[in-house]
């Protein structure tokens, strides 16, 4: 299934944001194996080329590490992690705030909808 | 500066009137996916036809991993033109044999694989099967090789899009860091994931020769939609 990206944005910017998800997420854990680039390109229908700027980018933040020896890891700074994680949050949020505000929303409107939003999606 | 092409100043003019290539100086590096694009008539085959000896170009010159183009570049080059060349009444195999004979680096190996995944019979003889299927098969021969520049002169205009992302997956998957692949095409939007530069040409002049990514980081669009911009009519 290849990944899917936007067409108006950089490639490489989507592909790191992708991995930093999955990081984040656990689904990649601290300290666990990356698959190479030539696969992960396969399986995003991507140029490698771009999957290995992408690794570049991530490697020089340091979320994840090569290892001559052992290809790529992510890295196990359970703290570093954790700050991608609220990095990644406060990015969503305040595209949201931003698209809030154009639809004309008040602060405490906008809360009442996330509360609303939250009950609902806990009643499931 | 030593790319795999070079192209330096190549004009190819029929007459006065008709300049299909007005001296294009180009420079492409080894290990890229490079989409050349322009409108019908911008000279895109007229250049890659350039590029394979089978047009000599009225000025200037271009040399493929430091060869004048002959037989020599050619060995080097793996192409696929805009128009079939295969007799009808070959059977894909023969086809497959004449190619192990013509090519030292070709394999037939990969080549029956990539048929197999594609559920194509090397039994089959070539009138018998689609224009699509025809098209997967010249592609597959091209793609088989072992070459240092592949030229796909329009590979996916006349095939379905599953097999078009078959295409685009092979083109990944064969993907070699010291091996070049320049595609020709309209149709950007299907190929645009998978290019790392890209050429615009119009009237037979080079407009413009970027990364993928800096387009889209320059103007905040995908290469399809600049291109119609700029192509505007």
């Amino acid at each position: 299934m290849a990944w899917d990206l936007d067409s108006d944005r950089p490639i490489y910017t989507q592909l790191v944001e992708r991995i930093q998800m999955q990081i984040v997420s656990g689904n990649y854990p601290p300290g666990g194996k990356l698959p190479s680039v030539r696969e992960l390109a396969m399986v995003a229908a991507v140029n490698p080329n771009t999957m290995q700027k992408a690794f570049a980018e991530l490697e020089r933040s340091g979320l994840i590490i090569t290892q001559r020896t052992n290809g790529r890891t992510v890295t196990e700074d359970a703290e570093m992690i954790q700050r991608t994680r609220k990095e990644l949050a406060r990015d969503h949020v305040n595209v949201f705030f931003t698209k809030m505000k154009e639809l004309g929303y008040t602060k405490q409107e906008i809360i009442d909808l996330i509360q609303q939003a939250y009950e609902r999606e806990s009643n499931i | 500066m030593n790319g795999l092409v070079e192209i330096t100043g190549v004009t190819k003019a029929y007459d006065a009137q008709h300049v299909a290539v007005n001296n294009v100086t180009l420079t492409l590096p080894k290990g890229k996916i490079i989409g050349l694009l322009g409108p019908n008539g911008s000279g895109k085959t007229t250049l890659i036809k350039m590029m394979n000896g089978l047009l000599t170009p009225t000025g200037g010159s271009i040399r493929i991993g430091g060869y004048e183009v002959g037989v020599e570049s050619k060995a080097h080059v793996a192409y696929l033109p805009d128009r079939t060349y295969l007799a009808g009444n070959q059977k894909i195999n023969d086809i497959l044999e004449y190619f192990v004979d013509f090519y030292a680096d070709f394999s037939k190996e990969k080549a029956l694989e990539m048929l197999k995944s594609l559920d194509i019979n090397p039994d089959a003889k070539m009138k018998t099967l689609s224009k699509g299927t025809r098209e997967k098969v010249q592609l597959i021969l091209v793609m088989s090789r072992n070459a240092d520049l592949y030229i796909l002169d329009e590979p996916i205009a006349g095939v379905d899009p599953a097999a078009r992302d078959y295409i685009l997956r092979t083109i990944i998957n064969n993907y070699n860091p010291d091996a070049t692949v320049l595609i020709s095409t309209h149709l950007i939007g299907d190929i645009e994931q998978v290019l790392d530069e890209v050429i615009f040409m119009r009237y037979g002049h080079l407009v413009l020769y970027t990364s993928v990514d800096n387009i889209r980081e320059e103007k905040g669009k995908s290469v399809d939609a600049y291109f119609r911009e700029v192509f505007a009519c």
